[in-house]
């Protein structure tokens, strides 16, 4: 993922209203960049020990809560133009064309990496996120079951990670395991055995 | 007796009481000397004290109280019934008990903080007439005649004096009655006086046309700031609480108050924080005397820029944080840092953005939920007890088959912060529905013993 540029994250299914796969995504992402983190929310329900179980310690992230959808863009903006940040990350439901645009140049600017995690109320408004924006890139991310284990208990979480959009690149879906202690994804090891079957799959979902 | 505490209270000594007779009721009764002026002084240090952290416009009400304009400094706070738990907790926590009341007026917040029912009393705007009716009428601030006057043509509460005719009042008892009653009540002007100490630092600009248009408001400050930061040079200071007063010409005093996380001496800085501010300004017919303040400053020193040749240097984000914070206020920016908790929501606390950093995480702990509810979620579920997780939840009307789950993992209560804690236990789960959703469920109880718990089932974070 580019820096210097926007970049929109969501869940599938649910994650689009709970949003927890999609902030343990972005939390990996911005624990592999330099520096401090700002995270702006309208309502804090985030885990501080679940972000740092994605790879981000606390002493790294700058919270924000800021009440209402227009703060949240505000600080969000401010932060990226700062450019003394490594990333910043914000939940928003709503992101008009305008807005995202303005976030875009104020990245490009200061070259800090933004993402924008979309997060709606209610599953039904969550159609919001077909709606053209002026980000990079822009993934979902949902939920599938864990690796199976030997014994009784839940293995590694794995996600579904969709490529829905990128500027001048192609779309892709794969399956990947969660992030771990340090933010990296792990390639499944039943996937790894079947590099073809995966890599058809790649090139029907870039139609 | 001019003053008695709460235990000298209980013993039936009363203020007004004279000395031999408390002597006589209390045997060995220790008796303090009034100083008045003492008192008056460490009023005034405690009114500088509000002044530098509470709000820009705070004056002594002698003998006993201190009056605060909240207009305009309440959003660093978090809003009104915020500000006066600080206040309150901050005043408690140093040893001094006090009452507080926020109303539309001095004279009604004063009444309410002295002769209200509650010792933090919040009023609604415009409801002042119905919450000052009952209190008595020494409320009022009268000279103590009249009250006694009052009293003997048969008034004993404000509520006897609010509709009468005030010209045979005004006759008997001058015009303080009418006064006092039309500022309690908001019908004449009572301005406060801000508290000005001699050393702070102030500049100050009278305009001999007055001015309204946010543009020459903002090239105002810029030239105030200015001189504020020679002066704060002058003596090596740099600001932390910044108050920025315009008088209108209706003698009105709008404010903006801006906090800063360290010291800072930056003109453009200051400026640009002051300038975010300026639509707050509601200039009205037009502002006659604009005064900044450095209400609170501190020593400042200059720090040499590390220069390394291989690392790259520490961004400084105390420039962000100051915007961040006057906008959408101080106390909703914050990192999070670990508690010595096994109960999930005790074990994070907030911590100042900027503060050192402490390098401590939460290590070697079973996976975490990366989304905490506010609040835990009561489930159905069918399960087996004492140690099984569920066969299904049903959480908001959706009702989800468990196909792997890990647990339990027990967390005790922490009987050291409530008695009712002494046997609590929580039992979590981790579970894993069909499609691959992860939740962290709970029961209160163990299982088996009533007295640990309600045994129903709680969801309360889920997983990515």
């Amino acid at each position: 993922m580019a820096l210097g540029c926007l970049h929109e994250v969501a869940g599938g299914g649910n994650g689009a209203v709970d949003g927890a796969a999609a902030a343990c995504f972005v939390a990996g992402i911005a624990a592999r960049t330099q520096g401090k983190v700002l995270w702006c929310v309208a309502q804090q329900d985030l885990f501080a020990p679940g972000l740092e179980q994605a790879g981000l310690p606390p002493d790294r992230v700058i919270h924000v809560e800021a009440g209402d959808d227009k703060s949240v863009l505000a600080c969000m903006e401010e932060g990226l133009r700062h450019g003394g940040l490594g990333a910043v990350v914000a939940d928003i439901a709503r992101l008009p064309m305008t807005a995202s645009r303005r976030l875009h140049l104020a990245a490009k600017e200061s070259g800090t990496i933004g993402l924008a995690l979309r997060r709606w109320r209610r599953q039904a408004e969550a159609s919001d996120f077909g709606q053209p924006t002026a980000a990079m890139t822009r993934w979902r991310i949902s939920v599938l079951p864990s690796r199976p284990l030997p014994v009784p208990g839940v293995g590694r979480a794995r996600w579904l990670i969709e490529l829905i959009r990128a500027r001048a690149g192609e779309s892709l879906d794969i399956e990947l395991e969660a992030c771990d202690g340090s933010g990296h994804l792990g390639l499944p090891a039943d996937m790894a055995d079947r590099p073809a079957a995966a890599e058809g799959r790649r090139h029907s979902a870039a139609s | 007796m001019t003053a008695v505490d709460a235990t000298a209270q209980a013993l039936g000594l009363r203020v007004g009481m004279p000395v031999t007779k408390a002597q006589a009721l209390v045997p060995g009764l220790v008796i303090e000397p009034a100083d008045p002026k003492a008192d008056a002084e460490s009023l005034e240090r405690l009114a500088l004290w509000v002044l530098q952290r509470i709000a820009p416009i705070v004056a002594v009400d002698p003998p006993d109280g201190i009056v605060i304009d909240s207009t305009g400094a309440d959003h660093l706070h978090g809003g009104d019934a915020a500000m006066l738990d600080a206040l309150i907790g901050r005043l408690t926590l140093s040893g001094v008990s006090a009452r507080a009341a926020i109303a539309d007026t001095w004279g009604a917040a004063h009444a309410l903080a002295r002769y209200g029912s509650n010792p933090v009393l919040i009023a609604m705007p415009g409801a002042s007439i119905d919450m000052l009716a009952p209190l008595p009428l020494e409320a009022l601030r009268l000279s103590p005649a009249i009250p006694a006057g009052l009293r003997d043509l048969g008034f004993s509460r404000i509520g006897d004096l609010i509709g009468q005719p005030r010209a045979p009042l005004t006759l008997r008892f001058g015009p303080e009655l009418s006064r006092r009653l039309d500022q309690a009540l908001g019908n004449s002007a009572e301005p406060i006086e801000p508290l000005r100490p001699e050393d702070m630092i102030e500049a100050r600009r009278s305009f001999a046309e007055p001015i309204a248009a946010a543009e020459t408001i903002a090239r105002y400050i810029g030239k105030l700031v200015a001189t504020l930061c020679e002066a704060l040079e002058v003596r090596g200071l740099g600001v932390r609480r910044l108050d920025l007063l315009c008088h209108r010409i209706d003698s009105r005093v709008e404010t903006v108050r801006i906090g800063l996380a360290r010291p800072v001496r930056d003109p453009q800085r200051l400026t640009r924080l002051l300038c975010d501010k300026i639509e707050t300004i509601d200039p009205g017919l037009g502002i006659e005397i604009m005064t900044l303040t450095a209400t609170l400053a501190e020593p400042m020193t200059e720090r040499q820029a590390v220069s390394h040749l291989i690392e790259a240097p520490e961004p400084d984000l105390s420039g962000l944080i100051d915007t961040l914070a006057n906008r959408v206020g101080a106390r909703a920016i914050y990192r999070f840092a670990p508690v010595a908790s096994d109960v999930p929501e005790r074990s994070v606390c907030r911590i100042p953005a900027l503060a050192e950093e402490t390098g401590a995480g939460w290590p070697d702990h079973w996976p975490r939920p990366s989304r905490l509810l506010p609040r835990p979620e009561p489930i159905e579920t069918m399960a087996l007890l004492p140690d099984h997780p569920p066969n299904w939840i049903s959480w908001r009307g959706v009702r989800r088959r468990v196909r792997r789950a890990d647990g339990p993992e027990r967390v005790f209560g922490e009987w050291w912060k409530r008695d009712a804690e002494l046997v609590a236990v929580r039992d979590y789960f981790r579970i894993e529905d069909d499609a691959g959703e992860r939740f962290w469920i709970f029961r209160a109880g163990d299982g088996e013993d009533v007295a640990t718990g309600s045994h129903r089932w709680f969801l309360h974070g889920v997983f990515g």
